[in-house]
């Protein structure tokens, strides 16, 4: 009997599997999306490995617009744009997911444990949640530099994280409460099984698919922020380029006008990332959603 | 039957549980929902016990409560381990641990009562493991022998829940209570989720299950019909209160609390010969939160007097041994008081 | 046929569902018919297609359905003629000519009361939008008299100030009498009532067929009563109409179904239901398996599997309808020597 479980064990979920890629590839939007995100990753992180030169500025090559061995052009100072949109996707990247992944931990144990505890437990971390969604991102991103006196990439971490773990802890609660009162868990605490054991083992992989799917969606987000903040000043340092930061540069009326490739790749490659991520998004949610299957 | 030569296994006193209704932002008690307020009970070993009654008499409260899934407001539930009492009402977590071996649960909706992104396999295995069966193989032996019990499949065990149909998924949920060898049963309208033609299937194998492991059956349901044809006895509840208890064929042929007629002169009798005359019940069930004074069925009851109106009646045996009734029509007997008035 | 005496015709009405890019028959060749003032009872087990058997009928279907019927017929009395009216010739179900029956002719009780009635809106007005989108003309005044009429009969207390409260004032059963108000107040003909007690006590499901029952008596209201409840058939029908995955396995007089039992389907439902006063010991009989999937049947009869008298007649080859005395139709080959009904 013990083979025949393990076999039966693997093509079981084998199938399931399979079931829920022939679902996602039927999504043809998903599917780009998927392809997009891919490949501007690996293409981001190809650039990174390959060293490519970003940060040099070359005065001859001012302005230059793209062809003649720069693909997307150069900057104000003379800096290869195409080499800067590769790395500058690297943050954004790192950003967005970093962000999004920690933000949907905290808020998905948090929420957890508020959902399934219930009574005070619940109303504080409520509160607590609520005082954060009313502190204005860019006043505490301002305090924070002001206090610090350094714009950094840590800085930034840190306040989205602070601040945007919110929407999963509400989403998370509101799971909890509702599955707290299913069948399943009213039998496993007949078995006497513990609130550690219930809660995670037991009902968190039925939040698991919303968890992923906002925090796909999340990624997108965190990007978005983060390029709006640096656009206006207040994210990264000059000297780490992100899509924001070299948007940055862009931010004069005669660029604008004349020098279209300084301003239009970046803002290409942020739209499609996010636009990519958020087709990713829907898609995970129509193979995962449980109440469609 | 003689009941005193028989084992008590349970001994439920006095139970109370109600439900707090609060108000406003600092949860002020305003009320509460009396879902079982003052029910005592004797069960004995390897019967079945049936709980009858309508929709919000507190019967799967009474259940729940008598098992510790919810916590009662007051009274005893007392167990017997070897022949002596202990009060799980005051057991600390780890007797209640210890405790949950003893009685298991089965519960309506078998939809929801299996995780649907676990296999069965895992459903089934984590109550071993918790209870400290750290042996795969050990644990694997254990759950083919529970399935067999209920006529699945061991291969089934990979399966997701998804994959069975009702009847299936409430013999799982069945064998998955059995897993722990359980003494007492507690089971929650274990066939009302289901289609007619599964509702035997499943009551008959509830019924050689209990034959075999020798179990107690706590059966709770609606259904009147389904509950006499399970049980030994059976309770009737109404408002959180017990109104009858008697032998099951007892309660059929002679029915004694007016509630409790009401309730069997209802069920439609699929056999168009018997033309029973049909006695109504006009009105609903009052709220739970607002009670009325004296018994609790006066309102609704046909022959309802000046003393029910003020006067709770106590629980009274009358006729044949073993059944009590709660009304004030009936005296205790040694009074050999008048019938009916 | 005799359009007096024959309300609704149904004849072989097919309904199917695309789902996933494929046609799942739900309905397959159902046809009934019911007489007027009569009551018919559709038993069924869930997913047996009676409930999709009367939203067809009705044309409540939603867009993957799609419904063929060679003929369902209303004939309505409007004084002393008869109107015929073809519902399966109507093209738009949720046209004009639809709605113009619905609610004035046919009407329909659903099974869940906590749902049925729109929990913003007071209920005298949910009961009197029927009557004043099918009575141009009648004023709020007028309708709110004839709305305290209909609450009174049906037995709800108070009806000056009830008429006035919302759905979630009322208990389970007041509320399917509001459900049931909604259906009468244009005094239809035909009242469809799907599970209308499922949902309810049994107390309280006393109460409620009580009140249909009185209806058809003093009324001469035609009613279908979908069901499973064997009980219920045998006090409320006149005929009854025993579906099994979307075929009419069984259909006749309640005397030809519950004394001259003939399809092995009805005979086990009839049997396995417990009934009060069972002898102690007394076992019940089980029906094996359980319902197959509708997508995936084998040919010939859909019992044939869970079925005690199976033998190799059933399976492979379409089963026809057999008529074993007159108006009892029974739909299983070991009646193949009666004649057979096309």
């Amino acid at each position: 009997m013990r083979v025949n479980l393990q076999e039966q064990k693997s093509t079981a979920s084998s199938s399931l599997l399979k079931k829920n890629v022939r679902k996602f590839m039927r999504n043809k939007l998903a599917v780009i999306g998927l392809f997009v995100v891919v490949l501007m990753t690996i293409a981001c992180i190809i650039g990174a490995i390959a060293g490519v030169d970003y940060n040099t500025p070359v005065l001859t090559e001012m302005k230059k617009a793209p062809g003649n061995g720069h693909l997307f052009g150069t900057d104000t100072i003379g800096r290869d744009l195409f080499a800067r949109v590769l790395i500058g996707g690297c943050y954004s990247i790192l950003i967005g997911v970093f962000c999004a992944v920690l933000s949907s931990v905290i808020g998905a144990v948090l929420g957890a444990v508020a959902g399934f505890f219930g009574g005070k437990t619940d109303a504080i971390l409520v509160r607590v949640s609520e005082i954060f969604q009313a502190f204005p991102q860019l006043v505490l991103v301002m305090m924070l530099v002001a206090i610090v006196n350094k714009r950094g990439l840590t800085n930034l971490l840190f306040i989205f994280v602070v601040t945007g773990w919110m929407t999963t802890f509400r989403m998370v609660r509101n799971e909890y409460m509702s599955l707290k009162g299913e069948t399943y868990v009213k039998v496993c605490e007949a078995f006497g099984m513990s609130g550690n054991n219930i809660m995670f083992k037991q009902i968190l992989p039925n939040v698991m698919s919303p968890i992923i799917v906002s925090t796909t969606t999340n990624v997108a987000f965190f990007i978005l922020q983060e390029a709006s903040l640096s656009f206006i000043g207040l994210g990264v340092a000059d000297s780490t380029p992100t899509w924001g930061n070299i948007l940055n540069a862009a931010k004069s009326i005669s660029i604008v006008t004349d020098q279209w490739w300084i301003w239009v790749f970046p803002g290409l490659a942020i739209s499609l990332f996010v636009l990519a991520i958020n087709f990713l998004g829907d898609g995970l949610r129509d193979v995962l959603d449980a109440k469609q299957q | 039957m003689t009941t005193d030569k028989k084992e008590v296994i349970f001994r439920i006193k006095d139970l109370r549980t109600w439900f707090p209704i609060t108000k406003g932002m600092f949860k002020k008690v305003v009320g509460h929902v009396k879902a079982v307020d003052g029910v005592s009970l004797d069960v004995y070993r390897g019967e079945t016990i049936g709980i009858v009654g309508e929709s919000g008499c507190g019967k799967s409260t009474f259940g729940k409560t008598a098992m510790m899934l919810e916590k009662p407001t007051s009274g005893e539930v007392l167990y017997c381990y070897d022949g002596e009492f202990k009060d799980i009402t005051k057991f600390n977590k780890e007797e209640m641990f210890e405790f949950r071996k003893k009685v298991q649960m089965v519960f309506q909706d078998p939809y929801s009562a299996l995780n649907p992104q676990k296999k069965i396999y895992s459903s089934f295995e984590e109550p071993l493991k918790v209870h400290g069966m750290t042996d795969q193989k050990e644990r694997e032996a254990t759950m083919e022998k529970v399935l067999k019990m209920v006529n699945i499949q061991p291969d089934y065990l990979m399966r997701y829940p998804h994959e069975f149909s009702g009847g299936q998924r409430q013999r799982l949920c069945i064998a998955r209570a059995l897993e722990v060898m359980p003494e007492v049963l507690i089971c929650d309208e274990p066939v009302s989720a289901l289609d007619v033609s599964i509702q035997a299937q499943v009551l008959n194998l509830m019924k050689e299950i209990q034959k075999e492991m020798n179990l107690t059956y706590l059966f709770i349901a609606h259904d009147l019909s389904v509950v006499q044809y399970m049980s030994d006895r059976i309770v009737v509840m109404y408002l959180g209160k017990i109104v009858e208890i008697a032998d099951s064929t007892a309660l059929y042929e002679e029915p004694l609390h007016p509630y409790t007629k009401a309730l069997l002169s209802a069920i439609p009798v699929a056999d168009i010969h018997i033309k029973k005359e049909r006695q109504i019940l006009e009105g609903e069930v009052p709220s739970p939160i607002h009670k009325p004074n004296g018994c609790p069925f006066h309102n609704r009851c046909p022959k309802c007097m000046e003393i029910c109106k003020t006067k709770e009646p106590d629980m009274v045996h009358y006729g044949a041994e073993g059944h009590m009734v709660a009304c004030h029509l009936y005296k205790n007997e040694e009074m050999d008081g008048e019938k009916e008035a | 046929m005799d359009t007096r005496e024959i309300i609704l015709d149904v004849k072989n009405l097919n309904t199917s569902f695309i789902s996933d890019q494929k046609e799942i028959k739900i309905v397959k060749d159902v046809s009934f018919q019911l007489k007027r003032g009569k009551t018919l009872a559709v038993v069924g087990e869930s997913g047996c297609g009676k409930s999709v058997t009367m939203n067809s009928i009705m044309r409540f279907t939603g867009k993957n359905a799609i419904v063929k019927a060679d003929n369902i017929q209303y004939n309505a009395l409007r004084g002393d003629k008869i109107e015929e009216y073809h519902l399966e010739q109507i093209d738009k179900p949720n046209g004009a000519k639809m709605r113009a029956l619905r609610g004035a002719d046919l009407s329909m009780v659903f099974q869940d009361p906590m749902s049925s009635l729109n929990p913003v809106y007071k209920v005298g007005d949910q009961v009197a939008e029927g009557l004043l989108q099918h009575n141009k003309g009648m004023t709020k005044a007028q309708a709110r008299e004839k709305v305290l009429t209909m609450f009174k009969k049906l037995g709800i207390p108070d009806p000056e100030e009830r008429i006035n409260c919302y759905p979630h004032q009322f208990s389970g059963g007041m509320k399917q009498r509001v459900v049931i108000a909604i259906a009468m107040i244009c005094n239809p003909e035909l009242i469809i009532c799907d599970e209308p007690t499922t949902a309810l006590d049994v107390t309280i499901q006393a109460q409620i067929m009580d009140l249909l029952k009185e209806l058809q008596v003093k009324e001469g209201k035609s009613i279908i009563l979908i069901t499973h409840n064997m009980g219920l058939v045998a006090e409320m029908a006149d005929e009854v109409c025993v579906m099994y995955m979307g075929r009419v396995v069984e259909f006749g007089s309640l005397e030809d179904i519950f004394d001259r039992t003939s399809h092995p389907y009805t005979k086990a439902l009839l049997r396995s239901v417990p009934v009060l006063g069972l002898a102690n010991g007394q076992k019940l009989e089980t029906i094996p398996g359980s319902t197959p999937n509708p997508a995936d049947l084998k040919a010939g009869c859909e019992f044939a599997d869970r079925c005690p008298e199976c033998t190799d007649k059933c399976r492979g080859k379409a089963i026809p309808t057999y008529e074993v005395s007159k108006g009892h139709l029974v739909r299983c080959v070991k009646y193949d020597t009666y004649p057979e009904v096309k």
